[in-house]
C-alpha cells in the first residue's frame, strides 16, 4: 500500500501517435488475404460480362476437370441459401430476391454465376475460364432517368417501370412558402456514381468444422456481427455455431458496411467441401461487385424573401440503386431527405425520392452516405440563391442560420439537432483566409482577365447512428472493460474500427478515465466470439456510442473497485482517482495492480459482490450527434485549358470534443480528399449497354498525393449534450465539406461568365467549354 | 488479378535472348503496361524472356556528339542521369514527366518505346530529338529514324524477334533551348496531350524548330507545318501562336472519356504554344 497520490497526465485532447500505424507502415498487419490454414482452398468466381442476360446453360465440365479442381457450384447448387438481405424498410418498396449465385438470368456485369474451388489460388482462376454459360443478351439500361422513362428496358422484368420505390416526406407548409415567395430558384444538380476504393479489397475465408458443427467466417467487414446475424441466417446456421472475425481491415468507406453473396458462398462451399476456402476479390471485382456511392439526380428548388431568408425547399430525389438492394441502399436517400435543410432555419420542406433499378452495381452507403449529396444541393442552392439576389453567399448563410438559443432544434424533417453554434465556424473561417480582402483581391484579378473563385460550403451531418429506433438494426453499442490478474487492461468494443484510429482513442480514453499507463491498455474488436455484441463502425458513430459505451462501463468498473479497493484499507469512506482507491481519511491507497490482483484471488469478498473485474454496458444514445463547420476553397482556373488550381483549402470543424486532434486532423484530410476526389475526378461511368467504362484505375481518377492542395484543418468546439464524452464525429464531415465548397468555389470564378451550376466532376474540359461559350 | 500460366527466362546477355526470342519468347522490359495487361488476361504470352538482368543494356554513353541510352535503362535512371540532364535535357524532361516515381524506377526506355503507346511521353521527345532506334534481330542490327519507328497505335518497325537496344539522341547543340509540357490524363498519368519543342536560334531568328505531339492521335507525331511556320521567323509572341495553331493540322485527333477531339486539338496548339515559349526562352 502506498501512500503518495500520482497526479497522472491527462492524454484526451493529445496528439498522441496512432499504436496501429506501425504494423500497418510496415507491412506486417494481418489481413484475411494473410491468412493461411491446414487444407486451406481457394474459390474463383466465374462473373456475367454483361449487363442484362439469361442463361441458357451452364457447362462446368471442362472447369470440373481441370488440374487442382475439386468441386464447381452454381446457382442450382446454393439456390437454397438464403437471399442477400435488406435491411432497410421503405413503404412499398419492392426488393428483388437476390441469390448469391444467378439461377437463370443476370442483372449486372459482375453478377455472380458460378464458383471453381481448387487447390491453388491460381488453378481456380484457370479454371473459371473453362466454365462456359450460353447467354441470351438482353437489352439494359444503366442510367436511372432513362431506366423509368416509358419504353426503357426493365431491370426486373416483375417490375417493368423499372421503379424501386417512392418516399414522400414533408414538413410545414410548402404551398404556402412557395405562394409567398418573392423569389424561386431552380436547379438540376447532380451527385455521380462513386467508386468507394478500399485500399484493401474484400475478402473471405471460411472455416467449417462439421465434427464441432462450427463456422468461422473471417471477411473484410465493419460489422462482423450484423455479418454473423445474418450470413448465419442465410446459411441455416444457428447464430451460435458462427463466428465471425474482421482481421485487420484496410479501409471500407461504408462498403464493407454490408451483407454479400461471397460470405455465404464461401460459408456453403467450405460446408460442402469439408475445408476452408478462401477468396479474394481482385480490384477488377471490386469496381464491379462491392458496393458504390451516390448516383444521385436531384430537382431542387427554393423560395425565398429578397432579403435572403429562405421560405422553403423542394426536392425530387431520384436515386440509382442499380440492380439490386444491398443491406442499406434504399435507406441511403431518405438520410439525404433528413438533413436537405442543412443548418438553415426553415421549416418547410417537401421531397419526393424515386428509387430507380438501373443493370449497374448497386449503391448503398458511402463516406457521408446520403449526407454530402444533401449538402451538395443544398449548399449549392443557396448559393445560387445568393447569386439571383446579389447576395454574398457568407452573408446569406449567416442570415438562415439555426440561431445559438434555438438548441436543441426540431427541423422540418423530423431531427432534433442538439447543439450548435452555426456561425461560429464560419466566421472564424473568414476571419482566417481574411474574406474581405480576397473578395477584392478577386474583383482585381477579374480586371486583369484572371479567373479566381471563393467558394464557402456550410454544413451539418448527422453523426452517431444512432437511436435504435431511427436505425435498421440497434443503434447502441457495446462496450466492455476487462481488468486482468496482472493489473492490464482490454477494452473489448463492438465497434469495428478499421483506420480510424480507435486503439490509440479509446486506449486514451481509458488511460484517463481509470489513471493507468496507455501501455497498459489492449484495445479489442471485431471477433464474435470475443466482444460480447457490437453493431460496428459507420456513419461517424465509434467514438460518440463505442466510446460512450467503455466510459459507462469504465464507471461501473470503478464502483467495484473502490468495493475491494474499501475491504483493502479497512475504510467505509473510500474515493477512486488515479488509478488508485484511496483512504480519504488516512490518505493510504491500494494500486489499480493490487486490487486487479485481489478481485481474482479472491480471499476476502465485499459483501455482495462477484470475484473478478468486468463491466460490460450496452449504451443506447437518446439522440444523434450533429457536427457542422464552413469550409472555404479558394480555386484558380487556367482560362485556356480549364485546369482547376486549389490554391487554398481550410476546414473549420466541429466536432464536439476532440480525444486525439491528430487523429482528428487526418480524418478531416481523408475526408476532404474524398470529397475532393467527387468534385474534382471521380465517376463511375457506364456505357449504355450496362458496362463500367471507368473499370480501372486507369480510366477512374482516384485522387493521389500529389494532387492535393495543402489542407488547413481548423476547429470550433461545442460540446454534444447527447453524451457524458461531449463528443459529435468526424469520420465524414471532411467527404460532406469539401464538394460544395470546391464547386462553389468554381462556379465563383466564373459567374461573371453566367456560370450558374456545374456538375461533378469538374474536368477541365467542362471548365474550358464554360470559359470559351461562356454558358451554362 | 491472375495472369495464365507462363514460362519465365531471364538471361544474362543479349545473345540468349535472342536465341529465346526467335523461339516464340516475348521481350519483358520493365512490364509496366504488359503485367497489368496480363493480369487482366488482355495479353496471355507463353514465355517472357525478361531483359532487365542483361547488364550490358542498361547504360547512358556519350560518343561523338550523341548519347546511347540503353534499352533497359529505367525512366529514372535517365530522368536523373547528370549526362542526360546537361547534354539531353528534353529527354531527361519527358522521362521525369512519366507516370509516378514507382513507375519511373521500374519502366524502362525500351520498353516504352516498344510498346508505343499512343499517349506515352518519350514519342514526342524522341520526334523532336529526331532520336535514331538501333534495333537487334536474328540478322543483327539496323537503325531506324524515330519518324519510321512508330507506326501505329501499339505498333512499330519491329519485326518478329526483334527487339530495341538502345535509343540515340543528339547532345544538344549551343543555341539550342528545349521544352516538354503535358497534360497528363489523371487517372493514368499517360497524356492528354504532351508537346515537344526543340528550337535554335540564330542572328535574332529561329534557325530550327522540331516540334514531337504525343496524346493526340494513334501515334507520336512531328508537326511539320508549325515547324516551317516557326523556322525563319523572329519567334515573336505573335508568330508562335500562329505556329502552335497548326500542331494539330490534319490530324485525326482521338476522343475519349477525358478528353474530346475538339478540347485535345485545342489543348495541342496552347501546349504547342507554351512549350515553344518557354523552349525559344532558352535558345
Amino acid at each position: 500500500m502506498a501512500t503518495t497520490i500520482i497526479q497522472t497526465e491527462k492524454l484526451v485532447g493529445k496528439r498522441i501517435r496512432r499504436r496501429e500505424d506501425p504494423r500497418l507502415i510496415t507491412g506486417t498487419a494481418t489481413y484475411v488475404d494473410d491468412m493461411q490454414m491446414p487444407g486451406m482452398h481457394h474459390a474463383a468466381i466465374v462473373r456475367s460480362p454483361h449487363a442484362a442476360a439469361k442463361i441458357r446453360s451452364i457447362s462446368i465440365k471442362a472447369a470440373a476437370e481441370a488440374p487442382g479442381v475439386v468441386a464447381v457450384f452454381t446457382g442450382k447448387d446454393t439456390e437454397k441459401v438464403g437471399p442477400v438481405p435488406c435491411g432497410a424498410s421503405l413503404p412499398g418498396l419492392r426488393v428483388p430476391h437476390h441469390y448469391i449465385l444467378a439461377i437463370d438470368r443476370v442483372y449486372l456485369v459482375g453478377h455472380p454465376v458460378a464458383v471453381v474451388v481448387a487447390t491453388d489460388r491460381y488453378l481456380a482462376r484457370d479454371a473459371a475460364d473453362l466454365v462456359e454459360v450460353d447467354w441470351e443478351v438482353l437489352p439494359a439500361v444503366a442510367d436511372p432517368e432513362k431506366a423509368i422513362a416509358p419504353g426503357a428496358p426493365p431491370v426486373h422484368p416483375q417490375w417493368p417501370d423499372n421503379v424501386a420505390f417512392v418516399y414522400n416526406q414533408e414538413g410545414g407548409d410548402v404551398d404556402k412558402a412557395f405562394a409567398e415567395a418573392e423569389v424561386i430558384v431552380k436547379q438540376r444538380i447532380t451527385s455521380q456514381r462513386l467508386i468507394p476504393s478500399a485500399m484493401e479489397t474484400r475478402g473471405v475465408l471460411a472455416e467449417w468444422r462439421g465434427a464441432d458443427r462450427q463456422m468461422t467466417l473471417y471477411t473484410s467487414t465493419q460489422v462482423p456481427h450484423l455479418v454473423r446475424t445474418l450470413v448465419a441466417g442465410m446459411l441455416g446456421l444457428e447464430e451460435n455455431r458462427m463466428r465471425v472475425v474482421a482481421p485487420e481491415v484496410g479501409g471500407g468507406f461504408g462498403s464493407k458496411l454490408n451483407i454479400y453473396p461471397e460470405e455465404a458462398l464461401m460459408g456453403f462451399v467450405s460446408m460442402k467441401i469439408g475445408k476452408p476456402v478462401k477468396w479474394i476479390e481482385s480490384r477488377r471485382e471490386n469496381f464491379l461487385c462491392t458496393i458504390h456511392g451516390r448516383g444521385h439526380v436531384d430537382y431542387f428548388e427554393v423560395a425565398a424573401k429578397k432579403d435572403g431568408t429562405i421560405l422553403g425547399i423542394k426536392l425530387k430525389l431520384i436515386q440509382d440503386q442499380g440492380a439490386y438492394h444491398q443491406l442499406l441502399g434504399p435507406a441511403i436517400p431518405t438520410l439525404s431527405v433528413l438533413m436537405m435543410p442543412g443548418l438553415y432555419r426553415t421549416k418547410n420542406i417537401r421531397a419526393e425520392v424515386i428509387g430507380v433499378f438501373t443493370n449497374c452495381t448497386p449503391t448503398d452507403a458511402y463516406r457521408g452516405a446520403g449526407r454530402p449529396e444533401a449538402t451538395h444541393g443544398i449548399e449549392r442552392m443557396v448559393d445560387i440563391l445568393a447569386d439571383e439576389l446579389g447576395i454574398d453567399p457568407a452573408e446569406i448563410r449567416l442570415k438562415n442560420f439555426v440561431h445559438n438559443e434555438e438548441f436543441p432544434f426540431p427541423t422540418a424533417t423530423g431531427l432534433t439537432y442538439d447543439s450548435g453554434d452555426y456561425a461560429a465556424p464560419l466566421q472564424k473561417a473568414m476571419g482566417i483566409v481574411d474574406y474581405t480582402k480576397l473578395r477584392a483581391e478577386q474583383a482585381a484579378a477579374r480586371k486583369q482577365g484572371k479567373l479566381m473563385g471563393i467558394g464557402i460550403c456550410t454544413y451539418g451531418e448527422i453523426c452517431g447512428f444512432g437511436p435504435s429506433p431511427a436505425t435498421p438494426a440497434g443503434g447502441w453499442e457495446c462496450g466492455t472493460v476487462r481488468v486482468e490478474p496482472s493489473g492490464k487492461v482490454t477494452l473489448l468494443t463492438g465497434s469495428c474500427h478499421h483506420g480510424q484510429g480507435e486503439e490509440t482513442t479509446f486506449a486514451q480514453l481509458a488511460a484517463d478515465e481509470l489513471g493507468v499507463d496507455i501501455d497498459d491498455i489492449l484495445v479489442l474488436r471485431g471477433d464474435t466470439a470475443i466482444v460480447p455484441y457490437g453493431i460496428g463502425t459507420f456513419g461517424s458513430r465509434a467514438t460518440a456510442i463505442g466510446g460512450t459505451a467503455l466510459y459507462y462501463a469504465m464507471q461501473d468498473l470503478k464502483v467495484k473497485m473502490k468495493k475491494f479497493g474499501a475491504i483493502m484499507l479497512d475504510s467505509h469512506d473510500v474515493s477512486y482517482a488515479n488509478g488508485q482507491v484511496v483512504c480519504n481519511k488516512m490518505g493510504k491507497s491500494v494500486s489499480f495492480k493490487e486490487i486487479a490482483a485481489a478481485s481474482y484471488r479472491a480471499m476476502k469478498l465485499p459483501p455482495n459482490t462477484e470475484p473478478g473485474l468486468v463491466s460490460t454496458h450496452f449504451w443506447e444514445p437518446p439522440n444523434f450527434t450533429f457536427g457542422f463547420g464552413a469550409h472555404i476553397a479558394v480555386t484558380e482556373i487556367d482560362p485556356e485549358t480549364g485546369q482547376i488550381t486549389v490554391r487554398r483549402y481550410l476546414a473549420v470543424d466541429d466536432c464536439g470534443n476532440i480525444i486525439n486532434p491528430l487523429i482528428v486532423d487526418g480524418q478531416v484530410h481523408g475526408g476532404v480528399a474524398q470529397g475532393m476526389g467527387q468534385a474534382l475526378w471521380e465517376q463511375a461511368v457506364y456505357d449504355d449497354n450496362g458496362q463500367l467504362v471507368t473499370g480501372e484505375y486507369t480510366d477512374y481518377t482516384m485522387p493521389r498525393a500529389h494532387m492535393m492542395p495543402w489542407i488547413e484543418s481548423q476547429h470550433t468546439t461545442t460540446p454534444s449534450p447527447v453524451n457524458p464524452l461531449g463528443v459529435k464525429g468526424v469520420g465524414e464531415a471532411g467527404t460532406i465539406g469539401a464538394s460544395p465548397s470546391l464547386v462553389n468555389s468554381v462556379v465563383d470564378a466564373l459567374s461573371h461568365l453566367g456560370v450558374r451550376h456545374i456538375d461533378m466532376p469538374l474536368t477541365p474540359e467542362k471548365i474550358w467549354k464554360l470559359v470559351a461559350g461562356g454558358k451554362n | 488479378m491472375i495472369p495464365q500460366t507462363f514460362e519465365y527466362t531471364a538471361p544474362k546477355t543479349l545473345d540468349e535472348a535472342m536465341a529465346l526470342l526467335a523461339s516464340g519468347g516475348k521481350p519483358l522490359a520493365g512490364g509496366m503496361s504488359l503485367i497489368p495487361m496480363m493480369k487482366l488476361r488482355l495479353a496471355t504470352p507463353e514465355h517472357l524472356v525478361d531483359l532487365g538482368r542483361i547488364k550490358d543494356l542498361d547504360y547512358i554513353r556519350e560518343a561523338a556528339g550523341e548519347l546511347h541510352i540503353g534499352a533497359t535503362t529505367t525512366h529514372y535512371s535517365v530522368e536523373s542521369s547528370a549526362l542526360v540532364r546537361g547534354k539531353c535535357p528534353l529527354l531527361s524532361a519527358a522521362a521525369g514527366a512519366i507516370g509516378d516515381p514507382q513507375i519511373r524506377n521500374v519502366g524502362t526506355m525500351g520498353g516504352s518505346v516498344a510498346h508505343a503507346d499512343p499517349a506515352a511521353d518519350y514519342p514526342a521527345a524522341l520526334q523532336a530529338l529526331e532520336a535514331k532506334i538501333v534495333i537487334r534481330g536474328a540478322k543483327g542490327e539496323r537503325t531506324v529514324s524515330a519518324a519510321d519507328f512508330f507506326v501505329d497505335a501499339f505498333t512499330t518497325s519491329l519485326e518478329s524477334g526483334e527487339v530495341v537496344r538502345e535509343v540515340v539522341v543528339p547532345v544538344e547543340q549551343a543555341g539550342t533551348g528545349t521544352s516538354y509540357l503535358k497534360m497528363p490524363q489523371p487517372a493514368s498519368g499517360f497524356a492528354i496531350v504532351g508537346v515537344a519543342v526543340r528550337v535554335q536560334r540564330s542572328g535574332g531568328k529561329i534557325t530550327l524548330a522540331r516540334i514531337g505531339v504525343t496524346g493526340l492521335s494513334n501515334i507520336g507525331y512531328r508537326a511539320w507545318a508549325a515547324e516551317k511556320a516557326l523556322e525563319g521567323s523572329a519567334g515573336s509572341a505573335d508568330d508562335i501562336t500562329k505556329a502552335a495553331a497548326l500542331v494539330a493540322q490534319g490530324i485525326d485527333a482521338n476522343s475519349d472519356l477525358h478528353a474530346s477531339a475538339d478540347y485535345r486539338r485545342h489543348l495541342a496548339s496552347v501546349y504547342a504554344a507554351r512549350a515553344i515559349t518557354a523552349a525559344a526562352s532558352k535558345a
